[in-house]
């Protein structure tokens, strides 16, 4: 068992758990970093999802060996001295409902802002369908997304 | 924020996630005023400090729908309070605040008057207050944006240097409220005030609750209901580092440890063997048997007229058998719950619909006092009627008993998907007669499913004159005919039964809606006239419908390979009508464009109430077009969103909301978009492809 050294939100932390834990539950049970949320633990809803060097990854499916290394970034560093645009354009588009999902809405979108500045519906489709959201919100979020993107809806 | 009241170990307990957590802020400050300043406490809802800080206390679990908002914004506009001034605390479980429960779309309904009420007492006192201090009439002075102000002289005193004086007046019993034309806050969009901590991952729902010295847990529990603990041996997951404690609780056998992943883990390794129990033989064969051949129970929900007679004298008779499946909840965060036991007391953190259905169980089982229980609700995950059961909470409790610390129980997808409160399943067979001229002369609609509140809460058949609860949504059918009846047959399960959004509605609307259907083709009418003509002229659903089919473009082509259907719906006093346009392309039935038209009554959150409308047709969406839990030899078969697979966002349908303008008292609004949803889609199915399909899930479409 060695310790092993994560670089999360861009603060180190040294952490000694077995190297196939998931990286969701290093996360939030050992950084205290509760804003990545559990919700299926098979890679099937994506409110897990996080940040490796920018790409949006299932941390319920990524051992944390596989983090060591990498930039860690989860929704409690992902606005910066400001807000993130995308957070601006979920308060501006009302998004969150029971607000479960939303971290996991707001990393993927990051992610695929930050790839496709210009996003067609079908860039969208294929970036957040991955996401569920049981209170509906879909719709704001696309809204949202184009919002923060300065795409027409 | 300050939090009077807060003892350390319950702040350390909430701050350790983050700032956001003291939204959160968990304890009730006492009566007598913390830090021996002076307050106004003239109810349960509301306390002004010196400084002029108002809080506000949530009597209700924020689960999506925006009570979180709405219920501060009903005290805050009669109290004539700076709305960016408010401070809004969570309310511990206490009998002050009445029956904490928090369902049937009931939030905004039953608190309108009260929270009103509470708001404008307040302001009434300090407005007398200050008339005092200047000694003119009270009616020469009038508050706004947390101050007194006497117009004449332009004087004017914040309510802080008022609530010393203010306390020591009478409260009103029978305050005045506003005329709706004069709110400033009601009715208006006024942005959310649990939008920023649950962008930011600050929100503390049920499982981001961290107390000192917390072991995780999950909790091995019989898969069938009923189902018992034979024999358990934990020597095995107690070798999975991490694992500290293998225990029996009454639902099952807990593994605790020094993280929810150990836990999990050591769950996998450990042996234990259950008895099934009597309902070990349970599969879908058996329920459909069990539906169709329950009894009848012995008073209909409605008769009116001769339904056999006119029946037999019909031109036409038709009659059809409409099929729906048990469903799961789902919601997005699986259960949890935080407990703490210790001496003669318990200390709860629960993400609970209803915390006044928790206090006295815990109470129960522990053998103390239902004041000895302090329950904090955190943020809902979602809640759609399963967060209203107790079960998980209980279960925390046991598990925190057995260990002797806090201990928060984890469950995961699949615990969560085998081990819910089920929408019952249905059976529905309907009849109906036309005369020669095809006008509707008699309607019979035969309910047969289980009572998920008899099963819940016991006692005995709903006698003469009672109209069971699986009759909501059929008893009150809109539609006028010769003779009409509902009846019921309630069979027992042995699977668990809960509320499910929308109840008996979201059961009922769908055979009702799409037989109404089937009657109007039958006739050679259009679905929308041959509606209207039987619904009571002036109506409040007649009307959303008329509107719903307006805003759809109903009578003017659909676009190539597309056909609408609709359907209407009043429940939780609602109306809601909702038409839907789909294509299917290679038997696969998409959803394109839902219009929907509510009349909930007067609008108190325009915004959040076409989130929950548009939030109820994706919920009844999924259901419709995948939903479906079955049961082998007593156990549920889906157990992940592999096989049990909500609606996506590529598959989302653009939704459109109309508001009905009212004055009339605000309706629900949590439940009501999801009844006409399911129907309205397989109505369009039908006028696509002349095929009717009476069963839920709309799958095998060919």
């Amino acid at each position: 068992m060695a310790r092993r050294t994560l670089v999360v939100n861009g603060a180190r932390h040294d952490v000694d758990v077995p190297p196939e834990t998931p990286l969701l539950w290093v996360l939030r049970d050992t950084l205290g970093l509760t804003g990545t949320k559990f919700g299926c633990g098979q890679a099937l809803c994506g409110a897990c999802t996080v940040h490796l060097d920018g790409e949006p990854v299932r941390s319920c499916q990524t051992a944390v060996e596989a983090a060591v290394g990498k930039r860690v970034t989860t929704i409690e560093g992902l606005a910066g001295k400001e807000d993130h645009p995308l957070q601006a354009a979920w308060a501006a588009e009302e998004v969150p409902q029971c607000g479960y999902c939303q971290s996991g809405q707001l990393m993927a979108a990051a992610a695929l802002l930050a790839r496709t500045p210009r996003q067609t519906d079908a860039d969208i489709d294929r970036a957040m369908a991955g996401i569920l959201c049981r209170c509906g919100t879909y719709n704001r979020i696309r809204r949202a997304i184009k919002r923060a993107a300065g795409v027409t809806p | 924020m300050t939090a009077p009241g807060l003892s350390r170990r319950e702040f350390l307990a909430l701050s350790a996630g983050g700032g956001a957590a003291l939204w959160l802020s968990v304890a009730l400050p006492e009566r007598a005023a913390a830090g021996g300043g002076a307050a106004l406490e003239p109810n349960a809802w509301l306390r002004i400090d010196e400084k002029g800080a108002v809080t506000i206390f949530l009597a209700k679990a924020e689960m999506g729908q925006g009570v979180y908002t709405a219920m501060p914004l009903l005290v805050a506009e009669e109290l004539e309070a700076d709305w960016r001034a408010i401070q809004v605390v969570q309310a511990d479980a206490h009998p002050r605040f009445g029956t904490m429960v928090t369902g049937g779309s009931s939030s905004v309904r039953r608190s309108f008057g009260p929270l009103r009420e509470a708001g404008a007492a307040a302001r009434e006192l300090l407005v007398a207050a200050a008339a005092r201090r200047w000694g003119v009439p009270a009616a020469s002075c009038r508050a706004a944006q947390g101050a007194v102000l006497h117009p004449d002289t332009g004087r004017r005193l914040g309510y802080g240097a008022l609530v010393a004086d203010a306390a020591k007046l009478p409260v009103p019993a029978a305050p005045a409220l506003k005329d709706p034309k004069d709110w400033k806050l009601l009715g208006r969009r006024v942005a959310r005030l649990d939008t920023p901590a649950k962008t930011h991952g600050r929100a503390v729902f049920g499982l981001d609750v961290r107390v000192p010295g917390m072991r995780h847990a999950v909790v091995a529990r019989p898969p069938v209901m009923g189902g018992k603990v034979v024999r358990f041996d934990g020597s095995k997951a107690l070798r999975v580092r991490g694992v500290e404690r293998v225990v029996q609780v009454p639902s099952g056998v807990a593994v605790v440890a020094a993280s929810t992943w150990a836990a999990i883990q050591g769950r996998e390794a450990l042996d234990v063997t259950f008895d099934p129990g009597p309902n070990g033989k349970l599969d879908q064969a058996a329920i459909a048997r069990i539906l169709a051949e329950a009894p009848l129970l012995p008073t209909p929900a409605r008769a009116e007229g001769d339904v056999e007679k006119a029946l037999a004298s019909a031109a036409r008779r038709l009659e059809a058998t409409y099929e729906l499946p048990l469903l799961a909840h789902a919601t997005m965060e699986p259960m949890s719950c935080t407990a703490h036991v210790t001496r003669g007391a318990v200390e709860i953190w629960a993400p609970t619909q209803a915390p006044s259905w928790a206090v006295e169980p815990v109470a129960r089982a522990l053998g103390i006092a239902p004041a000895k229980v302090t329950l904090h609700t955190t943020f809902l995950g979602g809640g759609f009627g399963r967060r209203a059961m107790p079960d998980f909470v209980l279960e925390a409790v046991q598990v925190s008993k057995a260990v002797g610390g806090p201990v928060q129980v984890t469950w995961t997808r699949e615990d969560d998907m085998r081990h819910d409160f089920y929408r019952p399943p249905g059976r529905n067979e309907l009849r109906a007669g036309l005369d020669a001229a095809g006008r509707l002369v008699a309607w019979h609609h035969r309910v047969r499913t289980p009572s998920a509140r008899r099963q819940i809460f016991g006692g005995p058949p709903p006698g003469p004159g009672e109209r069971p609860d699986v009759a909501e949504g059929a008893a009150d059918v809109p539609y006028a005919a010769g003779a009409i009846l509902v009846d019921c047959a309630a069979p027992e399960l042995g699977v668990p039964l809960g509320f499910w959004r929308s109840v008996y509605s979201s059961q009922n609307a769908f055979p009702e809606e799409c037989f109404i259907d089937e009657v109007a083709a039958a006739a050679g009418k259009d679905p929308l006239e041959f509606r209207l003509a039987l619904m009571a002229p002036g109506s409040r659903l007649r009307a959303a419908l008329a509107l719903a089919a307006e805003k759809a473009g109903w009578g003017t082509p659909p676009p190539a390979g597309r056909a609408r259907g609709l359907a209407c719906h009043s429940s939780f006093g609602s109306h809601v009508a909702e038409v839907a346009e789909v294509s299917l392309e290679k038997g696969r039935l998409r959803v394109h464009r839902v219009t929907c038209a509510v009349d909930c009554g007067l609008v108190v959150t325009p915004d959040a109430v076409e989130a929950q409308i548009e939030g109820a047709v994706v919920y009844g969406l999924s259901a419709a077009l995948r939903g479906e839990i079955t049961v082998k030899d007593g156990a549920v078969v889906q157990g992940n969103f592999d096989d049990y697979e909500p609606l996506r966002m590529d598959e989302m349908p653009a939704v459109e909301v109309h508001l009905v303008p009212s004055a009339e008292p605000p309706g629900g609004v949590g439940e009501p978009g999801v009844p006409p949803i399911a129907p309205a889609v397989a109505n369009a199915l039908f006028a696509l492809t002349g095929k009717r399909h009476r069963r839920l899930p709309l799958r095998d479409l060919g």
